[in-house]
């Protein structure tokens, strides 16, 4: 899925402003297709037809006559299931692209900040523990736990930051990258202690499950979340392309440029970090695609954020579909947790845009 | 452009980088900075690039406090060359340079042709116009030196600070950028651990220990008494038949 648009992504020559019109079009055309085919292709395969009439009946109130059955695992299963997959994918993509180029650390990802260990910790705690007595969903707990990890992680950093001489832009980047490691190792060992002390078997390998990412039971109202979430961080990584550009060659040299480090560095992780912990809360800590999306598009498309944002956007939704997809149909009757997939997956599609790009050199 | 700094303290750790600074340099002119290792030169810079904002003291940009100016009315104004500055990016040349417009862009203010004209001829003033559409890591030292100082020239400053520009640089680079930036109309500040390149600038002050030391005429402060106190060399001054000029030439270190 990511080699078909490798293919068809301009070289580096072409930088005409045609290609940039081409995409213009190409990039919800290819939305689409995904989304087609994360709908058509399943235990049971549903025709392009039949999905296009449950979409027109839905939509616009057109009249086909379609399989109560199909239209049902259409509409409410495997179609809100596809646009919550490319949101998951999008998100965690502009995430990971946001935190390499402020953080000036091709390791990081989105996880970074302590948001799945977090949000591991606030799934359990509810799942397991009870917390919330039952007013809470596992979903709720997530987000909270990610938050609170995420505001420890912050304060850790700033408060190990805060100080320093030379080069402190410089610094607090890698302030913030071990105050996340910290804190991230500090809710996985509270994770794995209320697992170890209070979970059954079958409880421990139902956490297990939705740590690795779980895209089904998905449903309209996680769209509703996730859609606007997505489309936020996109237009927010849009908004500051240039800043993010301004980060090639560290923070100090952002600053010399103009641009307000500490803003905006503290605005764009904020935000991602926003956009990951509602992406985790719904499906778990999908893995792979925050960190090497953004690697494979910058080998595509290039370091500058004009294109490295959109282009990452479309590569994770469209993988993230494809994976999906892939976890589906892999094992017959069995769902495989999606992030098995796309670590499966993409770490060999990886290897082969670092062996083409290592050619091009 | 006129830059002052005016009593400026910098510390970290309660250790004092730069103690009472104040200077003027006068718009047009190029002054040059020298000091022995950890004397408080890129500090100085880092402060009058706005870079630092010192809590003692304040820095004024042609009579402007630059603590008053929003970053980006900075950045137009004043440039600054790191000393040393790398990217793992996959970037290209003219794309360094392009960073240099970041200042005067903005989401709704997009890129223009006349950016690119700008770029350009920041790409020609290095005479880095040929290797344009290069990657950054198959640059040498010096080239990515250049591209920096192209960088720089982008911002189309009316002061220009830089760090040991010609580190990196071979002889025919060192002499051709310096006398580039001699030539450029603008307010020129350049660190340099060469002393003999120090003449050549139209003033210059001597660090020593976060103080500045000395300032005037390189001729004038740059004495043999100076070259041992801070410097802690034996050097005499040699006529240069050429050029009708004195040169440096150190014997040894104390």
């Amino acid at each position: 899925m990511m080699l078909a648009v490798a293919a068809a992504a301009p070289t580096r020559s072409a930088r005409s402003a045609r290609s940039a019109w081409h995409w213009c079009w190409l990039t919800p055309l290819l939305l689409f297709l995904a989304v087609m085919a994360g709908t058509a292709i399943g235990e049971t395969s549903i025709p392009l037809d039949t999905i296009l009439e449950v979409l027109a009946n839905r939509l616009w109130g057109a009249e086909f006559p379609v399989d109560r059955i199909d239209a049902g695992i259409i509409w409410s299963y495997r179609l809100s299931r596809a646009i919550l997959a490319a949101c998951c994918g999008a998100g965690l993509a502009l995430a990971g692209v946001v935190l390499q180029a402020l953080l000036r650390n091709p390791l990081a990802d989105p996880f970074l900040m302590g948001i799945s260990a977090g949000a591991s910790t606030g799934a359990v705690s509810v799942a397991i523990l009870g917390l919330g007595a039952g007013s809470l969903t596992l979903s709720l707990g997530a987000f909270a736990g990610a938050c609170l990890a995420f505001g420890l992680v912050v304060v850790l950093a700033h408060a190990a930051g805060s100080g320093t001489g030379g080069g402190r832009a410089t610094q607090a980047a890698g302030a913030i990258i071990l105050a996340g490691i910290a804190g991230s190792q500090l809710f996985n060992a509270l994770t794995a202690l209320i697992i170890a002390k209070s979970a059954s078997a079958e409880q421990a390998r139902g956490i297990m499950f939705w740590l690795m990412g779980n895209l089904s039971g998905v449903r309209w109202d996680d769209v509703a979340l996730g859609l606007p979430a997505a489309l936020a961080g996109l237009a927010i990584c849009l908004w500051y392309r240039r800043a993010l550009d301004a980060f090639t060659f560290g923070a100090d040299s952002a600053a010399s440029l103009g641009v307000p480090v500490r803003r905006v560095r503290g605005l764009l992780i904020a935000a991602m970090a926003l956009v990951t912990a509602v992406m985790v809360s719904m499906v778990g800590a999908i893995g792979f695609v925050g960190l090497v999306i953004p690697h494979a598009m910058r080998f595509l498309v290039g370091s500058r954020h004009t294109r490295l944002v959109p282009a990452s956007a479309l590569a994770g939704a469209v993988f993230l579909i494809g994976s999906d997809i892939l976890s589906r149909i892999l094992v017959p009757g069995q769902v495989l947790p999606i992030g098995v997939v796309t670590a499966l997956i993409g770490a060999p599609a990886f290897a082969l845009i670092l062996i083409r790009g290592a050619r091009t050199r | 452009m006129r830059l002052a700094a005016e009593h400026v303290e910098w510390r970290v750790h309660g250790h004092r980088l730069l103690d009472d600074v104040s200077l003027t340099v006068a718009s047009g002119e190029t002054f040059g900075l020298v000091g022995p290792n950890g004397s408080g030169k890129t500090t100085l810079l880092r402060v009058l690039a706005g870079l630092r904002r010192p809590k003692v003291g304040r820095v004024l940009a042609a009579g402007r406090p630059m603590r008053a100016m929003k970053p980006h009315e900075i950045a137009r104004a004043i440039a600054f060359v790191e000393q040393q500055a790398d990217t793992l990016d996959r970037l290209e040349v003219r794309q360094a340079v392009a960073l240099g417009r970041t200042p005067f862009l903005s989401p709704l203010r997009p890129w223009s042709a006349r950016d690119d004209a700008i770029v350009t001829q920041a790409l020609t003033d290095v005479d880095m116009l040929p290797l344009a559409d290069r990657l950054w890591h198959t640059l040498s030292g010096g080239e990515r030196q250049r591209v920096h100082i192209a960088r720089a020239l982008a911002q189309q400053p009316s002061a220009l600070l830089l760090d040991e520009p010609t580190n990196h640089l071979d002889i025919r680079h060192q002499l051709s950028i310096l006398r580039l930036v001699r030539q450029l109309p603008v307010t020129v500040v350049i660190a340099l651990h060469d002393l003999d390149q120090a003449m050549d600038c139209d003033r210059i002050g001597i660090m020593d220990g976060g103080r500045l030391v000395a300032i005037g005429p390189p001729r004038e402060v740059l004495t043999l008494d100076r070259l041992r106190r801070t410097f802690g060399v034996h050097a005499d001054f040699l006529d240069d038949a050429v050029e009708g000029r004195q040169v440096l030439r150190f014997r040894h270190a104390l």
